[in-house]
């Protein structure tokens, strides 16, 4: 088993590092892009990889590297974001009902049967078209159908951990339910949660990019945050016959950003889940 | 056993209803209607549209037509193609979609388990590393990106598949392939796990010290129980390819229903969105009903409840 551990500790700090990296782009996108965002060069269109375009220009002269490292920001901000939203939205959904028990915890999980049953790419344009097709309406619409899977995790979590001595004896003691929950299993479901966390970064990033990509999702053309890596997939899937650099070196950002985030997934839940492995 | 098949037939019609009652809801709510265009049409033609497509009735009484219909199985005019039912644009590309998903969904069976299997009997041994590694990628392969690979590198640099057509079985490898990746890599590493840990149960053991070979150990004992997980993700998994099929059918160009649903969504055509949205739900509540059946098939203790 041993042996086994070491390249797979290797790809999770490598995985650590892309992370890192990506994180990196999205926060100082302006200082380290080599031109200027929205800059056209109508002489140098369509340019292949060359030593002042590492990655090449596109239909309009545009720097591809500029337009990937300033494309992190729209995938980071809409991996954490949702991720955030539906941690505090489903975390504390699935406190309740585990701690309520009974009718309560009965009623609130049919609900989250049911949103569970939900396609849930198609809520996401649906509701995308309710609220607008910007960085928050998106955030909002994957927020809204990713929570479940938390209320899920930490519903499972409370029920086994509030059968346990220690909280037994700290409702004997006399700490109020409140003090129980925060203090007592709420430390307790913190890793199963933030693995889950780990998890959804990743899945929103790929449904982001996805809709993106068929020309569904966030459409803001002249946002000073970046064009989505699926938006320049497709502008590449374009001129893919011809002008395969356009779309390797997005597609290739969203793949890396993804199997990253998955490898860490995987790295963390070893480190602070050994049950669920 | 009847009843939790009653039980579950009223939980997939709760889950039908809320569909239709949210799209409705959400698509009335949202901005920006059907007949805005580029030009400015007069108010007189606004108001005469909206009156032949009962806009201008109240809220309560629109959702009650609407609910109507589709109980008849009527799910209204599109709003864009003007001459044809949403109905019937269905009825003409879904079996074009179900036999893209189903044949995506019969290759991750058929590879998946023998991938599985091999990998579980030989743990943590080079072929186990390289299939999981494979499957690792596969997971976080985007399958529009996977779509876009095949595409350049089969049909683009070799040359060996046409793209961009849909009539002979040719047509069909590579959006199979790029639907059924993902789905293929999942269930694969996932029977790998669960045949491991089963591995490890009281009664493998039995069987081992009965003296049974290793391969009949898993084939007889193992596999069996370790079915129950697998059939756990068929649900979902069935939702991804039915998801996934839409970019697939945008990518290959393919006259699906995921394709239409794309364009309706750029249009605002709000009968055929809902109605999409709601043959998509109905597929997906067959889908766990389906699960939930065999599931009781599978495991007797699961009957008895």
């Amino acid at each position: 088993m041993d042996s086994a551990r070491k390249p797979f500790e290797l790809l999770v700090a490598l995985s650590a590092l892309f992370v890192s990296l990506v994180f990196v782009a999205a926060c100082l996108a302006p200082w380290i892009a080599p031109y200027a965002l929205g800059g056209l060069e109508e002489k140098q269109i369509l340019q292949t990889p060359s030593a002042s375009h590492w990655m090449g220009t596109d239909g309009l002269g545009r720097d591809v590297l500029t337009r990937v490292l300033y494309g992190a920001r729209v995938s980071l901000a809409v991996g954490l974001g949702t991720a955030l939203i539906s941690l505090l939205l489903g975390t504390s959904y699935g406190l309740i009902a585990g701690f309520k028990g009974g009718n309560w915890d009965h009623l609130m999980m049919r609900i989250v049967d049911i949103f569970y049953g939900l396609p849930d790419m198609l809520i996401f344009i649906l509701l995308s078209l309710l609220f607008g097709r910007n960085i928050g309406g998106l955030l909002v619409a994957l927020g809204l159908v990713s929570w479940v899977r938390f209320a899920r995790i930490a519903r499972g979590q409370v029920l086994q951990t509030k059968e346990l001595l220690f909280v037994e004896s700290a409702r004997a003691l006399g700490a109020s339910r409140g003090r129980i929950l925060l203090g007592h299993i709420m430390p307790n479901i913190v890793g199963p949660v933030i693995v889950t966390l780990t998890f959804s970064i990743p899945s929103a990033i790929l449904a982001e990019s996805t809709l993106s990509f068929i020309g569904i999702g966030i459409n803001d053309p002249y946002s000073s945050w970046g064009t989505s890596w699926g938006t320049l997939a497709q502008d590449g899937y374009r001129a893919m016959r011809s002008y395969p650099h356009m779309i390797a070196f997005p597609a290739a950002a969203i793949f890396l950003t993804i199997l990253s985030f998955n490898t860490l997934g995987n790295g963390l839940r070893d480190l602070l889940d050994p049950k669920q492995k | 056993m009847p009843r939790l098949l009653l039980k579950r037939c009223l939980h997939g019609l709760l889950v039908l209803w809320v569909v239709a009652t949210l799209t409705f809801l959400l698509l009335r709510i949202a901005p920006g209607g059907p007949f805005d265009s580029e030009r400015k049409l007069p108010p007189e033609v606004i108001a005469n549209l909206e009156a032949k497509y009962y806009l201008d009735e109240p809220l309560w009484q629109q959702y009650l037509r609407y609910l109507g219909g589709i109980v008849q199985g009527d799910l209204g005019p599109s709003y864009k193609y003007l001459d044809r039912d949403v109905t019937e644009i269905i009825a003409e590309t879904l079996p074009t979609s179900i036999v893209l998903g189903g044949l995506a969904m019969l290759f991750a069976v058929l590879v998946a388990f023998p991938v599985g299997l091999c990998a579980a009997y030989f743990r943590n041994s080079f072929i186990d590393r390289t299939c999981m590694s494979i499957a690792a990628l596969g997971i976080s392969l985007p399958n529009f990106v996977l779509g876009a690979l095949l595409i350049w590198a089969v049909a683009l640099q070799l040359g060996w598949l046409q793209i961009g057509r849909w009539d002979d079985w040719s047509s069909v490898i590579l959006p199979m392939l790029t639907l059924g990746a993902a789905p293929t890599a999942f269930l694969a590493s996932l029977l790998r796990s669960t045949l491991i840990e089963t591995m490890s149960e009281d009664f493998v053991r039995t069987a081992r010290a009965k003296g049974l070979k290793e391969s009949m150990v898993i084939a007889k004992h193992a596999l069996l129980h370790s079915l129950i997980p697998v059939l756990t993700v068929m649900g979902p998994l069935a939702a991804a390819l039915l998801t996934g099929s839409f970019v697939v059918e945008f990518v290959f160009a393919i006259p699906g229903m995921g394709r239409f649903f794309i364009t309706a969504v750029s249009d605002r055509d709000y009968p055929l969105i809902m109605g999409v949205t709601l043959v998509y739900t109905a597929m997906l509540v067959c889908a766990n009903l389906i699960v939930d059946l065999l599931y009781s098939f599978v495991d007797p203790r699961i009957r008895v409840e």
